[in-house]
């Protein structure tokens, strides 16, 4: 990596992002540190997924989506025209909210990503397969079932196996939209553990509803509110003495 | 309260009576081809009334191959132009296309479903028959042409159902292969079309039963030969073609092998439907 842990990975500087005449964020400015794990927390329908899609210039996909600002990643603007767009793509990988394996193979799950991005050598596929599989313990589970097809493993393996499927493209950041809102609690902390780990190699940016979940597992937090972000700073600080009174409000539970 | 129950009873029973007298039609009519074609196949033996090479039936002599192999041929071209080109249009509607655009594309490809079979042979009759003739050689009424008209004729029910299977393929898929960088393309080609999988074998099957089965148009096109062509330049007859050119005037024995060949036409159709269907459920448990 590049970047070295706590350093600035990626700056934002005054985004907003419209879908029609509706003004879906409103001149966001944040910087994020690298081999941290930052939470996005506010009601729905605020911007915090919005947000993230930025990240990955996934909004494009949405018709009628326009975006305003900058992104620096490694000190580039994402939205510049020489921005490689599939490359942003795989430095920047996206769990989301509700499972999506492909309904192919475990194996080729976890090697689709290096296929489409050009490489096809069986011997480094199988060693990223294991690799991957390890990097969210998924291996001992299911090395016996690797020609199963993914939609036949729980929620939790589903959500694991899409978590594998980005690290095998070594990305530099992970962002997650809610991604244990189709889980149980127990599947939850085990997913919270394994951010935990992972956080020692990646960047993890995590939009949640749970706040509790939040507060376990950031180092950072940003409250997001009507598009605008309210707060952001140090997570035991946003819980503990937060500045702004919306924001004390929402963590108190007075709304939400 | 009584009434009620009294009136949803009889509903019922009424319901039913329709149901079955829909299965039933199918059950007579079974029955029905296979009481009037089935002895003249044993009496002048299986073998002979399906590999035969001849058929001149004012002689008694009815060879049914060459028919057989020309519904065979004409529905694999059918297939070999009008899927290609259907899936094609199905994925550009799908994926590609903006959905204004689909929107008024898609009724209008409906609509050629709506043209009938006799425009089709008619047109290929003007136009495409002395193409072939003028430019490829021959007689230019072929297995070439009855193929052409036929995959066109079959991109209605490919395109619309290989349309919705595509469709029905949950965004979700999409949106977690171009996050990994995937181009759309390669998303069509590694998810969406394995994800669509069985509708689209559908759509072949339903496009195949519509090509087997079609008459009017082929017999104008198609030359009507009964003998196995030597390319697909030359004429052909199908089974199709068979029954309906001779229905006519057909008596006695003769009538009876138009049945037959209704037989062994019906028995295509089902073992071509039972082979594609075990390879859609096979793939799907995949």
């Amino acid at each position: 990596m590049k970047v070295e842990a706590g350093e600035y990975l990626i700056e934002v500087r005054n985004l907003n992002v419209f879908y029609g005449s509706f003004q879906a964020l409103k001149d966001i400015n944040l910087k994020l540190q690298a081999a941290r794990i930052t939470a996005l927390i506010g009601p729905s329908g605020c911007g915090k997924s919005t947000f993230l899609r930025s990240l990955n210039r996934m909004n494009d996909l949405i018709d009628g989506a326009r975006t305003e600002g900058e992104v620096f990643f490694e000190g580039k603007d994402i939205f510049s025209p020489e921005t490689d767009l599939l490359e942003l793509r795989r430095r920047v990988g996206m769990v989301f909210q509700r499972p999506n394996p492909f309904p192919l193979s475990i194996a080729d799950n976890v090697t689709y990503g290096l296929r489409v991005h050009g490489q096809n050598d069986r011997a480094w596929l199988e060693e990223r397969l294991y690799w991957s599989l390890q990097a969210v313990n998924l291996w001992d589970e299911l090395k016996d079932r690797l020609k199963v097809n993914a939609l036949e493993l729980t929620g939790e393996q589903q959500q694991r196996l899409c978590l594998a499927r980005l690290l095998a493209l070594e990305p530099e950041v992970i962002l997650m939209d809610e991604p244990c809102s189709a889980l149980d609690p127990l599947a939850t902390a085990r997913i919270e553990d394994l951010m935990y780990e992972l956080k020692k190699k990646y960047t993890i940016i995590i939009v949640t509803h749970n706040m509790q979940q939040a507060a376990r597992v950031s180092d950072f937090t940003g409250y997001f509110l009507l598009g605008e972000l309210v707060e952001f700073g140090e997570t035991n600080e946003i819980f503990t003495k937060p500045k702004d009174p919306r924001t004390e409000d929402y963590i108190t539970g007075r709304f939400g | 309260m009584t009434d009620l129950r009294k009136s949803d009873r009889l509903i019922k029973l009424g319901l039913l009576m329709i149901a079955f007298s829909a299965i039933s039609a199918l059950f007579v009519i079974t029955l029905f081809i296979f009481e009037q074609g089935g002895p003249i196949m044993f009496k002048y033996g299986l073998k002979s009334f399906i590999f035969g090479q001849d058929w001149y039936p004012s002689e008694k002599i009815f060879g049914l191959w060459p028919m057989i192999v020309g519904s065979l041929m004409v529905t694999l071209g059918a297939l070999i132009i009008g899927v290609p080109l259907g899936l094609a249009t199905a994925i550009f509607l799908a994926e590609f296309s903006s959905r204004r655009l689909a929107r008024i594309l898609k009724p209008v490809i409906e609509l050629l479903a709506g043209i009938p079979s006799v425009v089709y042979g008619f047109l290929g009759l003007m136009f495409l028959i002395p193409f072939i003739r003028e430019n490829l050689g021959g007689p230019g009424l072929s297995v070439l042409a009855a193929s052409i008209i036929l995959g066109i004729m079959i991109l209605p029910t490919v395109i619309s159902i290989s349309l919705d299977s595509i469709r029905a393929v949950p965004d979700c898929y999409r949106e977690g292969s171009i996050a990994l960088g995937a181009t759309r393309w390669q998303t069509v080609r590694m998810v969406v079309l394995p994800a669509a999988r069985s509708g689209i074998l559908a759509a072949i099957i339903l496009g195949m039963g519509r090509a087997i089965g079609e008459t009017m148009a082929v017999i104008m096109v198609a030359g009507n030969a009964a003998e196995i062509p030597s390319s697909i330049l030359q004429p052909v007859r199908t089974l199709t073609s068979n029954i309906a050119l001779e229905m006519g005037y057909a008596a006695g024995e003769h009538r009876q092998a138009l049945f037959a060949t209704g037989v062994i036409l019906f028995v295509i159709i089902m073992v071509l439907n039972t082979i594609a269907n075990l390879t859609a459920s096979r793939q799907g448990k995949r």
